[in-house]
């Protein structure tokens, strides 16, 4: 260990390397670091890791993380620390650490690596397996390292064996099914600022083990007494190893009250260290063992059936004396004293065990819960079993019996400041579910989940019944059962879990082959699932408006280009490819010609539609699906379903097709113009190429399918061709394009284009309620043949009135564009008997048109089907504005633009 | 999070998976069902308290569908099989490792 210099509130102290921060701040006499959360009372450290509940500090170097126990922050050179009154702070600048994922099997997995942890690894090592030991500490030894004390050399063997790896610093804070546990391992923090600046800070890991042996050890419980929040009230096992471990030396007189014999080894180390201990208050009736002699021996006072009742502070707050109450004849008298050390028993730390459903069992003989679990994946050892290593005898006693008053001040979480009497209060109100009364106190709800607290509320539960306060008398904790502890175990920074996946590298980015000509032709760009798709292409000046009036006019006067690419598509072969599109899709595919393409609509089994496309059919047993951009995956799935599960007997392959097939979309009256002007091998007129057919012909030599499809109404040719050739076809259209005013256009024109003919956008103008029907789609619907979904439409709820049907609405104020999801309400609708006006309905596309010259929308409303050219309202904030329901095509409804 | 055996790639991780229920439920001839027969189909799966063959589609990995034994108690994952094939017979009673909810 060396001397480091590190800053705590922007003073500079000395510490220890590698020390807990808390002891450094112990050592230099910082007894009293924070102020309560809620009731503003001075607070010092009460233990020794992550269980603290009091001493929570926000890290001023390097990552700035709150919310950190100043027991498990390590010394080091350039620590900066501040204090924190229970509420964090995220720092102002990002994250700039490393952090990591990494993914591990082994044969065993051993979490803790305190001497129960060890003996488990040594055995495990010695029956041929591999094992991985994980402990939150610096460095082994669990208990022993509390005592100061080095490993016996048959534990450093088992350390030191080639087929056991060890992590320290590494927290289990998961426990999942079939033996995944989830730990997070700090790698740099305890370097300081000598930390390799590549290394990862936190390492989380995924760990699939086959045998886990769960030995996390104890912590020790406080005890519930008026005042038992001072600063100089510690855990007895915590003060004793600051003073003897760490070197604190600011206490000269201690006080210890205990219910088992552990009180009795602090108190004998606080006395060889030096501190007067004035006197152990047992609260049983007697004590044997060979600590109670050694204490005995070195002349410390031992009195029996004692407790402390209420202490006292001095001027800055901090213990000044402790009132000890004399529990048979409840005689009361002080003692001064400035430590208290508490020995309340042990808690098993049983949160992981609980993760995956085992219930602890409360025994009486350890005054604790424990589990005993033994099968051939997962058991326990050490504390957690009952294996507490040394004659305790600990008596099952939470605290003295006190009254109103006293029991304001009678804390049992200190981090959320909750106190024995707003547990009176909960069980007052009629709560007596251990979990109903932690959500009415908040007890246990602190970043420390309860790890002090949660035992404390049980107790105090149980006795509160025998007192009469409340309650069912006789409870036993048994009764009473533990809190479910969930994950995590302890705090994860969601940076973390982040891992790399962060910024740019949080989700994957997908682009077509033409993004990079959209970006130097200054798209703007939306994210339609990962796809990056130009929304709209605005020259210098143009306000986003502007922009998508000048791109529709286009489509609709002159030609326009869009890339369509992102387009799912989807291949499907087979000789009964044909049959299974027929039950695939609600329309028939079966009788489509070759070159031919047909629109199709696709529904659940429960008559819902589900995606929407063209599918064309390249041969006798060849057809080329398109889906919705962002349904292309959950399309491809549910074919594979049913050809999988139900249909094992038709011969069809579908493969995904959407990356290798670019997709241009020549869109105007003047596109055919163009278009022949660059593909000369086939006739593009009307009558020898008739709309929805597919042709392939050759641009430059480049093969390409050419299909007469369009998704604006307009005359309009989609341009296929292999992905890599997208680029090379765009710009020589581009160029030919000039004589024409050619307008590359982005996906909130090409949104503007379909609405103005009422098409309509799966997940947009339906939300997972509606038929093919209530689409006005029923032309659609097949009466000849099975489809998926058919038997559905004759289900009561789906023929009933009222159902949203999908309409167009024109409203009142031509310049006025209603937002997308307002809701619509019948015209002068009065408040019913609740004050509520129900809505009829609401917008799901709403645009302005330039080809109309005012603004239009498209709708789900209420039977709106059969309530064409009635006036609706729309409530918009403090606004009603009045629209009228119509059909929803709204241009060209003889569909004769299109040729 | 379950270590699941695809029959075709070995243990996987359940993040590679999609559920699909109850296994053993055939679609039925439509035509044939009464609408509340139609709506249970549609609707109505098996969830018990114990074990349960239920779908599963290595999703993220060979994309092919298979069926398996589950305890939704324990979690244990018993016989795997192939859709179309038998139905192998419900594992035995093992030793409950926790209470279910």
């Amino acid at each position: 260990m060396s001397e480091i210099i590190f800053s705590f509130d922007d003073k500079m102290y000395k510490g220890q390397h590698g020390e807990p921060l808390a002891a450094a701040l112990l050592r230099n006499g910082l007894l009293s670091i924070t102020n309560s959360t809620y009731h503003g009372r001075p607070r010092g450290v009460v233990g020794l890791g992550v269980e603290e509940p009091n001493a929570l500090v926000q890290l001023v170097s390097g990552t700035q993380e709150s919310m950190l126990p100043a027991t498990v922050i390590e010394v080091a050179e350039g620590l900066s620390a501040r204090s924190l009154t229970g509420i964090g702070a995220l720092p102002d600048a990002p994250d700039e650490a490393r952090y990591d994922k990494t993914n591990c099997y082994v044969d065993t997995l051993v979490i803790g690596a305190g001497l129960a942890g060890l003996k488990a690894a040594g055995e495990e090592l010695r029956a041929g397996r591999e094992v991985l030991l994980i402990d939150d500490q610096p460095g082994p030894g669990g208990h022993l390292r509390h005592l100061g004390a080095g490993l016996p050399s048959a534990l450093q063997d088992v350390l030191a064996h080639q087929n056991l790896t060890y992590l320290s610093r590494c927290t289990a804070t998961g426990l999942y099914d079939q033996n995944y546990v989830i730990a997070i391992e700090r790698r740099s923090d305890h370097l300081g600022s000598a930390a390799p600046a590549n290394r990862a800070r936190i390492r989380v890991w995924h760990i699939r083990a086959g045998q886990i042996v769960l030995t996390p050890g104890a912590f020790q419980r406080p005890l519930i007494f008026a005042n038992n929040d001072r600063p100089g009230i510690m855990l007895s096992h915590a003060a004793a190893t600051y003073v003897t471990v760490n070197g604190v030396r600011i206490f000269r007189t201690a006080v210890v009250t205990t219910v088992d014999n552990q009180g009795y080894r602090d108190a004998l180390r606080l006395h060889n260290a030096g501190v007067q201990v004035q006197a152990i208050y047992d609260a049983r009736p007697g004590a044997k063992g060979s600590s109670v002699d050694a204490a005995s021996a070195a002349g410390i006072p031992i009195r029996f059936r004692a407790a402390v009742l209420d202490t006292a502070s001095n001027a800055e707050g901090a213990l000044h004396s402790v009132t000890i109450q004399d529990l048979d004849t409840k005689d009361a008298f002080e003692i001064t004293a400035d430590l208290l050390a508490v020995s309340g028993g042990w808690t098993p730390i049983v949160d992981l065990a609980t993760h995956i459903g085992i219930k602890p069992k409360w025994s009486e003989e350890h005054a604790a819960f424990l589990v005993n679990h033994f099968t051939d994946k997962l058991r326990t050892a050490g504390m957690l079993a009952g294996d507490f290593g040394g004659d305790d005898d600990p008596s099952v006693f939470f605290g003295p019996a006190l009254d109103a008053e006293q029991a304001r001040y009678a804390y049992i979480d200190l981090q959320r400041d909750a106190t024995l009497h707003d547990l009176r209060r909960g069980v007052g109100a009629g709560l007596s579910s251990i979990e109903h009364i932690k959500r009415y106190t908040t007890i246990g709800t602190a970043h420390d989940q309860g790890k002090t607290s949660g035992m404390l509320t049980i107790g105090a539960l149980c006795q509160l019944g025998d007192a009469g306060q409340g309650g069912k008398p006789g409870l036993s904790p048994a009764d009473v059962g533990t809190l479910s502890f969930r994950p995590p175990y302890v705090p994860i920074p969601f940076v973390a879990l982040a891992g790399r996946e962060r910024g740019e590298l949080s989700d994957p980015i997908r682009i077509t082959p033409l993004h990079q000509w959209h970006v130097e032709a200054g798209a703007v760009f939306e994210d339609v699932g990962q796809w990056k798709r130009p929304w709209y292409f605005a020259k210098p000046g143009e306000s986003m408006e502007d922009a998508v009036r000048r791109e529709c006019i286009a489509a609709r006067e002159g030609v326009a280009v869009m890339d369509a690419s992102t387009l799912g598509k989807i291949d499907i072969q087979g000789p009964d490819a044909a049959v299974f599109l027929d039950r695939i899709y609600t329309n028939m595919f079966s009788t489509l010609p070759e070159g031919q393409c047909r629109y199709g609509l696709m529904c659940k089994a429960d008559g819902i539609v589900f995606d929407d496309g063209v599918t064309t059919r390249l041969g006798k047993n060849h057809f080329l699906m398109t889906t919705t951009t962002g349904g292309a995956a959950r399309v491809l799935a549910w074919l594979e379903e049913w050809l999988q599960t139900e249909w094992p007997d038709l011969k069809v392959y579908c493969t995904s097709v959407t990356e290798h097939i670019s997709t241009i979309a020549l869109v105007g009256p003047k596109s055919r113009q163009l278009l022949s002007e660059l593909v000369t091998d086939i006739d593009l007129s009307k009558d020898a190429f008739p709309f929805m057919h597919s042709r392939m012909a050759t641009i430059d030599g480049i093969p390409v399918r050419i299909a007469r499809i369009s998704f604006s109404g307009e005359l309009a040719f989609e341009v296929n061709a292999e992905w890599g050739y997208a680029r090379y076809i765009w710009e020589r259209l581009w160029a030919l394009g000039r004589s024409y005013d050619l307008t590359a256009y982005g996906t909130e024109t090409m949104h503007v284009l379909r609405a103005e003919k009422g098409y309509i956008i799966i997940g947009q103008d339906t939300d997972g309620t509606q038929t093919p029907h209530d689409l006005n789609m029923s032309w659609i619907v097949s009466k000849k043949k099975e489809f998926i979904g058919k038997r559905s439409f004759q289900l009561p709820y789906l023929k009933a009135t009222g159902r949203p049907q999908l309409v167009g609405l024109l409203p009142e104020d031509g310049d006025e564009v209603i937002p997308e999801g307002a809701y619509i309400t019948a015209l002068n609708a009065r408040p019913d008997e609740h004050g509520k006006i129900p809505h009829t309905g609401f917008v799901t596309s709403s645009y302005y048109s330039p080809a109309l010259g005012r603004a239009f929308a498209l709708a789900l409303v209420a039977d709106g089907l059969s309530r064409m050219g009635e006036m609706v309202d729309v409530p918009i904030g403090k606004k009603l504005l009045s629209a009228t329901i119509c059909d929803a095509v709204f241009i060209d409804k003889e569909n004769i633009r299109r040729d | 999070m379950l270590n699941i055996p695809c029959p075709h790639c070995g243990l996987r991780n359940e993040t590679e998976f999609h559920y699909g229920a109850e296994a053993g439920v055939a679609y039925p001839d439509p035509n044939t069902l009464t609408d509340s027969e139609w709506a249970k189909y549609l609707h109505i799966r098996a969830n018990p308290k114990g074990w349960l063959a239920e779908r599963w589609v290595h999703f993220a990995g060979c994309g092919r569908w298979f069926n398996l034994w589950r305890n939704t108690i324990t979690h244990e994952i018993g016989p795997v099989y192939l859709p179309f094939t038998t139905q192998p017979k419900m594992p035995g009673n093992t030793v409950q490792e926790g209470p279910g909810k």
